[in-house]
């Protein structure tokens, strides 16, 4: 019976990815589109070339650190939406330390890290804190915050980092994730160091959570807060220090964008996306470690595979946005899977 | 019953590798027939262009340049999808891809719209030595890229001359998208043209921060409106579609009312009509029109001559017709008055009597003489 709960857990993700990419299957077959001729542009534009896996690998690794934020909190019964807020900081704070000093690499890359998981971590602490004193519901907070945060990285950008301009000079070299390793082996991505940084933050959440006495108290306290509380365990402490490790998680993930993909940071009209994205790949990786590197690899390869649909096959991107979406819909209705694979099960018995 | 489980999933998984199997046949098909179309863009000169975030039906720039490169296209009986085409960004992190992509499949001449792009254009211009690049409203400095700018300021003053002369209540509006370089030449410039034909008129400023946040500009719009503000112009992309939406809202309410709005990049009077009362009604005075579709088509048309200005800076000007004015509305009272000015202004700017202002430090000591 362990054995089937488990496979449950499993299939279900897999059978929600069938189950998008069949109904967009469908959606652009009554569209008036080539499915195969897309899906084929979708798999050639993710790994058909060593550069477009480079691509992808760049764009997995802040949705790997988005997803282990999103699925931190989670595991402590939070819900933290600010995510895409706590990113931005985190870049602004690493493309900081990047741009005013000269440091040995040594040194200064992991001061520029350091200083993104801190900034994402005060951003974080701020509905953490507000949570456990207030009670106030980490939702609304951390949505409002994502906007404070988006303003306020801009001015700082406009105003302290460059003069009045759009954008931040470029990192320091010593203070920069990409190599020429990479580009060479790639053909001239974007992929950077930061894969390696998201993988060790994996682990760190699964240890974390898995190994340590704090995290059992995490969990325990999303189980049922006030079963933890009657135990005998601080449920404040346990909800702030959720949000703070959650953002640090966050605030790497605006490293990733600071100090590999991009090595400045620039004025944004609106969200990246990245810490929206996040929500869907723990949602889809059922907020575990694994699960969450899996499904940001997933999402990646989407992400960077529709770029190339509108060229190879006339197909919009967009539609790579909808069998997201349909992904994230079905994810969210397990029950009905679960049902259907119980129903099935069942049948078997019989 | 743990052996039909497993017989559930074994089908189950054969269901997934059928279906995946049949796009893995399509593949080498679909192969094949890039193959084709690979030797053709070789023989051929293709141009391409990566949009930003807005896609190329804003309404605006991308939009603009969109139209030129399609014009391009036609002129020189190039195939859409092979001789020209564009690929469009859903968030910053695409730009580099997206011009890579295309660099990859041979298009000869690549255009990144918008000065987000520059960093990445930079970057993929070094990389790619054998392919040209052009960057629209930034400055790229590598010998294989042209940079193109504008003098918006040269149009946001005659769009100023148009507003000056409408408004009743001596109160007109800007709204910037994004505080830039950019647009702080066409705030520079529209101050500057109100001032030069109504000293009395107060321009009030605000930005939304936001090109694509059309509810931002309807909301500001709103609140200028009711301050008393009769004429508004923006220069905030999609953001502005907020303002026209108000404009068109209050106009409806109240026909009698002065509201006015002023349109950018491309002639927007389509963006203004009001049905009141079965009458068709018009909102937009004008447009300032930066012609981003000449500017791409004429680097299209010197790169294909072999004339590409790599490394260069092209500015387009009121003088070549990079930048202008639409026509005016003909239900604007001070419709003669404007076509006056503006053409006496026009003159003046062509022959280099009169350098308008481009930044707000230049507006301070900004004189007509």
């Amino acid at each position: 019976m362990q054995m089937s709960s488990r496979m449950k857990n499993l299939l279900t993700p897999v059978i929600a990815v069938l189950l998008g990419v069949l109904v967009g299957t469908i959606i652009m077959i009554v569209s008036g589109y080539d499915a195969i001729a897309a899906y084929t542009a979708l798999w050639n534009g993710a790994f058909g070339d060593v550069y477009f896996v480079g691509e992808v690998v760049r764009q997995v690794t802040p949705y790997i650190l988005a997803g282990l934020a999103v699925a931190f909190a989670f595991k402590t019964g939070l819900f933290n939406i600010g995510v895409e807020g706590q990113m931005l900081v985190g870049w602004v704070a690493a493309v900081w330390v990047g741009v005013s000093f000269d440091l040995p690499r040594i040194i200064h890359l992991p001061l520029a890290v350091l200083a993104a998981g801190v900034a994402g971590a005060l951003w974080a602490f701020i509905p953490g804190y507000l949570k456990a004193r207030f009670r106030v519901h980490e939702v609304i907070v951390t949505i409002m915050l994502n906007h404070t945060a988006l303003y306020v990285t801009n001015e700082i950008i406009r105003s302290v980092l460059s003069d009045g301009k759009e954008r931040t000079d470029m990192i320091a070299e010593s203070a920069s994730l990409r190599s020429p390793f990479f580009e060479v082996l790639t053909d001239y991505s974007r992929m950077h160091w930061g894969i390696t940084i998201a993988i060790i933050c994996a682990i760190i959440m699964w240890f974390i959570l898995e190994k340590t006495t704090t995290g059992f108290e995490l969990r325990a306290v999303g189980f049922n807060e006030h079963a933890s509380q009657y135990a005998g365990m601080n449920v404040k402490r346990n909800i702030i220090l959720s949000m703070v490790i959650s953002g640090v998680f966050a605030g790497l993930a605006g490293a990733m964008e600071g100090l590999g993909t991009f090595g400045y940071a620039a004025v944004k009209g609106g969200f990246t996306g990245v810490g929206f994205d996040g929500i869907a790949v723990a949602l889809l990786g059922g907020n575990t470690a694994i699960g969450v590197i899996l499904a940001a690899i997933l999402f990646g390869g989407l992400k960077v595979g529709a770029l190339n649909m509108p060229l190879e096959a006339g197909v919009p991107n967009e539609l790579v946005d909808i069998i997201i979406a349909l992904i994230i819909i079905f994810v969210a209705s397990s029950y009905i899977i679960r049902w259907f694979i119980d129903r099935i099960s069942k049948k078997g018995v019989k | 019953m743990k052996k039909r489980k497993f017989g559930l999933t074994m089908s189950l998984i054969l269901a997934a590798g059928t279906i995946l199997g049949a796009c893995g046949g399509g593949d080498t098909e679909e192969a094949e027939k890039e193959g084709t179309t690979g030797e053709k863009t070789e023989q051929e000169f293709s141009v391409a262009m990566v949009t930003d975030v807005g896609g190329i039906d804003d309404k605006s720039f991308n939009q603009s340049a969109w139209k030129g490169i399609k014009e391009f296209g036609e002129a020189n009986n190039l195939a859409e999808g092979d001789g020209y085409t564009y690929l469009q960004s859903q968030s910053d992190a695409d730009y580099t891809t997206n011009l890579n992509s295309l660099a990859r499949k041979n298009y000869n001449l690549i255009f990144g719209v918008g000065f987000m792009m520059e960093e990445s254009i930079n970057e993929i211009a070094g990389q790619q030595k054998d392919y040209n690049f052009s960057i629209i409203d930034g400055a790229v400095d590598q010998p294989n890229v042209a940079s193109i700018l504008f003098k918006e300021q040269e149009a946001s003053f005659l769009a100023g001359i148009a507003a000056g002369l409408t408004t009743e209540s001596n109160k007109v509006g800007f709204i910037g998208g994004v505080t830039g370089a950019v647009i702080e030449r066409f705030e520079a410039g529209f101050i500057a043209g109100v001032e030069a034909v109504n000293p009395d008129a107060e321009v009030e400023v605000q930005y939304a921060e936001a090109f694509d946040k059309a509810e931002m500009g309807q909301s500001i719009a709103s609140k200028m409106y009711s301050s008393g503000v009769d004429v508004i112009f923006h220069a905030a992309g999609g953001t502005g579609n907020g303002l026209f939406k108000e404009a068109r809202d209050l106009k409806q309410k109240n026909p009698d009312r002065n509201v006015w709005a002023i349109g950018v990049d491309s002639d927007q009077a389509a963006e203004g009509v009001v049905e009141i009362d079965g009458e068709e009604q018009n909102i937009i005075i004008t447009s300032a029109l930066k012609r981003v579709d000449v500017a791409v088509k004429d680097i299209s048309e010197k790169a294909k001559a072999g004339e590409f200005p790599g490394g260069e800076t092209s500015v387009y000007t009121l003088a070549d017709d990079g930048v202008g004015l639409a026509p005016i509305n003909d239900a604007v009272p001070a419709k003669a008055d404007i076509e006056a000015k503006v053409a006496e202004f026009t003159e003046k700017i062509k022959n280099g009597d009169l350098e308008i202002p481009g930044t707000l430090d230049e507006l301070k000591t900004f004189s007509l003489e």
